[in-house]
């Protein structure tokens, strides 16, 4: 294929809309704009919330203005002014939200429009959904059914006054407000997320998932998710986002904490559709989230799938600490950048126990003028006889601007261990396009099936609704860029 | 059926097709022969379409279309199918999928809605049968790691599957041992028919023993320089390709 059909095509890919870039005309209720003690205090006290909690944001707060942006990170960054972010946004609430019929109906609308329903007669059969627009939770559905397998499935803020000792005891126990520079501010601000506890012994009876939305101007988004499974329990989780298209770049600087106890398995499915901005790199979401699972227990299991597709630039590790001995960690990663994209993404595998086991599939896929970064660190400490990992790194390059880069590191301090890496970079090549051009598939089809089938490993990790989303999604995002 | 006059090509400035002429009517199997570097392949991806080469003068008409005007999925939606010479790996693909997505596309082309699963499958079983394709191989990567044997098997599967009105087989014989020449012919001989017509590819006589064309023709130096029926490929068989060069030479 001569070099003008391949920017052509590329044009084309270019023009494709942002299909969630709508905004709501809804009345908020905002903080004034701009970082202080008085605004962490702000947020603390709309939430209603126990002097402890000011405390620990206040602490978080003030160890963040200490800290400094890194810059260790493999894309360009423009600085970002704190001052001009508004850190709290909710809508306008008439009542006390105890049934969907009181939810206004604008948000109950745009939640529709994004494919989510909250309404009782339309759900998602199978599926409890938390939906978070903005700085805070709308709705959480089957709340009841849940209830009476003794499942938590709420809002962070609601599991504040509900649950305190639960979320006293486990929030920032994973993600200190130490940890980096976004977890502090995280810590500082958050507005709301999720909360879920899964008792002892019990396997949630549906997937549990929670739809993020920003839809305000100016507006950062801070969410906190905070997940325990006890002893011998299981829990799949999923969680999708999308933002309006908007010209100025905005801020999602989430925390995500899971803990493990014995037997316990967690699974945390991400499909991330950020706006990414437009062709020439204006606009889009800051992706910038710790995300970070320890397996407390023996024979416990985290495992991370993500699938992220859009997004400005996409910074964030889901990370697995494997303490109890015998403990599994996963992470399986789909990232695709196109036009001006950026991610860096990958994972932290901590092999503390005996006998502990991690696997790392990552495919990163750029087209465009984008680039993809996958960074990965395993380390094994000294007393942990036995580690295992496995990592594999393939990267596919559509069209000749785009660029992939691999940084795996390891850090071994045990001669016990068994450490293997793969990595492969292949590109999409006019031969495969022309096999299936001649089978009467078109081009853009054609690059959704082999890129699909380049996936298809992570893809197979999701829950099925989703893997079925997310084809789609790849499909929509990299339609046509051939190389 | 298919009608070629006069068609010259070129890639990256290089003229490999020189005027070459070729009618094809509907249910006629014609074998095109020649040494390496004929042109052979040239024409067989000049058909396709494939974007690298250059038509520089000549026509194409298929069943009253010009060929060349048509990008090369609805050539293949039209009904024209190449089994490739060498064929094109897709890892994470199954067989199957890519079957079912090509055979819709080409429903779609024509107004059609996509197929029922079940009768996907139902095709898919018969078609298995025809061709003796072994059922592992549909639900596998396309043609990742499968044999050279079970490529080119594959690709008359796939024939098989798109039922076209014209099959274009590019040395499906090279590099089959006499076993799996058999099947993959015998696979090509039960999709014969009144209607659908074949252009056979081959640098040896011996996968023309098994299919047997009505109309063999010399390519050489991007012209056909000499057309007869199969026992034309007989006696190359005996005597080389050598005399059909000097007697070209001598012509010109
Ligand atoms: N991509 C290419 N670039 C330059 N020359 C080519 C290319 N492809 C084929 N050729 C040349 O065209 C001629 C015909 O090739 P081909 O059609 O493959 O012959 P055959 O199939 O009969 O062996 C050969 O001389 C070959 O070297
Ligand atoms: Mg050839």
């Amino acid at each position: 294929m001569s070099d003008t059909q391949e920017v052509d095509i590329i044009d084309q890919v270019v023009s494709q809309e942002y299909k969630y870039g709508f905004t709501t005309d809804i009345e908020m209720d905002s903080a004034p704009m701009g970082l202080s003690e008085d605004i962490v205090r702000f947020i603390s006290a709309k939430k209603n919330e126990p002097e402890w909690m000011l405390e620990w944001r206040l602490k978080a707060y003030r160890y963040w203005l200490t800290l400094e942006e890194p810059n260790w990170q493999n894309f360009k960054l423009a600085p970002i002014d704190y001052q001009k972010i508004i850190y709290y946004a909710a809508p306008k609430e008439k009542i006390k939200l105890d049934s969907l019929d009181q939810v206004d109906p604008e948000l109950l609308k745009t939640f529709e429009k994004l494919g989510i329903s909250l309404t009782e007669q339309k759900r998602l059969t199978g599926v409890a959904v938390d939906a978070v627009f903005d700085s805070v939770s709308i709705a959480t559905t089957f709340k009841d059914q849940l209830a009476e397998k003794g499942v938590i499935f709420c809002a962070i803020s609601e599991a504040l006054h509900e649950h305190p000792e639960l979320v006293k005891k486990y929030i920032g126990s994973v993600v200190p407000y130490t940890d980096n520079y976004f977890s502090a501010l995280n810590a500082a601000v958050f507005s709301d997320g999720s909360f879920v506890y899964i008792p002892k012994g019990v396997r949630c009876p549906m997937e549990l998932s929670t739809y993020f939305r920003i839809n305000a101007e100016n507006t950062g988004q801070f969410e906190r998710t905070l997940i325990i499974a006890d002893d011998n329990s299981y829990v799949s989780y999923l969680e999708g986002c999308t933002a309006p298209m908007r010209d100025e770049n905005q801020l999602h600087a989430a925390v995500v904490e899971l803990v493990a106890m014995e037997k316990a398995e967690i699974k945390y499915s991400t499909v991330q559709n950020w706006y990414p901005g437009d062709k020439d790199g204006k606009g889009g979401i800051y992706n910038f989230v710790t995300k970070r699972g320890s397996c407390e227990g023996a024979h416990s299991k985290i495992s991370w799938t993500q699938v992220e597709t859009g997004s400005a630039i996409t910074w964030k590790y889901p990370s697995c600490i494997l303490k109890g001995d015998y403990s599994n960690g996963e992470f399986f990663s789909v990232a695709v950048t196109n036009n001006m994209q950026q991610a860096d993404t990958g994972t932290k595998m901590i092999h503390i126990g005996k006998n502990t086991k991690s696997r790392i599939v990552s495919k990163g896929i750029s087209a465009g003028k984008s680039h993809n970064t996958y960074r990965g660190l395993v380390k094994v400490n000294k007393k942990a006889e036995n580690a295992r990992n496995h990592t594999q790194c393939d990267s596919m390059l559509i069209g000749s601007r785009s660029g992939a880069h691999t940084f795996p590191y390891l850090e071994i301090s045990n001669n016990t261990a068994t450490v293997e890496h793969e990595a492969s970079t292949s590109k999409i090549g006019e031969d495969q396009i022309f096999y299936c051009n001649q089978r009467g598939i078109g081009t853009e089809e054609a690059i959704g099936l082999i890129v699909n089938g380049f996936c298809k490993e992570v893809l197979n990790q999701l829950p099925m609704e989703f893997a079925v989303e997310a084809q789609k999604l790849l499909a929509v995002s990299l339609e046509g860029s051939v190389g | 059926m298919l009608s070629i006059k006069n068609l010259k090509a070129e890639i990256e400035g290089k003229k490999i097709l020189n005027g070459l002429n070729l009618e094809v009517k509907a249910g006629e199997v014609h074998a095109i022969m020649g040494p390496n570097g004929a042109g052979k392949s040239t024409l067989s991806a000049v058909l396709a379409g494939r974007a690298d080469y250059e038509v520089t003068e000549g026509t194409v008409d298929f069943d009253g279309k010009d060929l060349l005007e048509l990008s090369p999925e609805d050539r293949a939606r039209e009904g024209v199918f190449l089994a490739f010479q060498y064929p094109i790996e897709i890892p994470g693909v199954s067989n199957a999928n890519f079957l079912k997505t090509a055979i819709n596309e080409k429903r779609k082309y024509q107004g059609l809605e996509p197929m029922e699963a079940t009768d996907f499958l139902k095709m898919m079983r018969e078609k298995m049968e025809l061709v003796e394709m072994d059922k592992s191989l549909t639900s596998r990567s396309l043609n990742e790691g499968f044999s050279g044997g079970e490529k080119k098997r594959n690709e008359i599967f796939q024939m098989a599957m798109l039922e076209p009105k014209l099959g274009i087989l590019d040395e499906t014989d090279s590099g089959l041992d006499i076993d799996a020449l058999r099947l993959v012919s015998e696979g090509v001989n039960k999709l014969r028919n009144k209607e659908r017509s074949f252009i056979v590819i081959t640098h040896y006589q011996r996968l023309l023993d098994y299919i047997v064309p009505d109309f063999v023709h010399v390519l050489y130096k991007g012209r056909i320089v000499k057309s007869g029926d199969a026992s034309l490929a007989k006696e190359l068989e005996e005597k080389g390709y050598d005399w059909i060069k000097q007697e070209v030479e001598a012509n010109s």
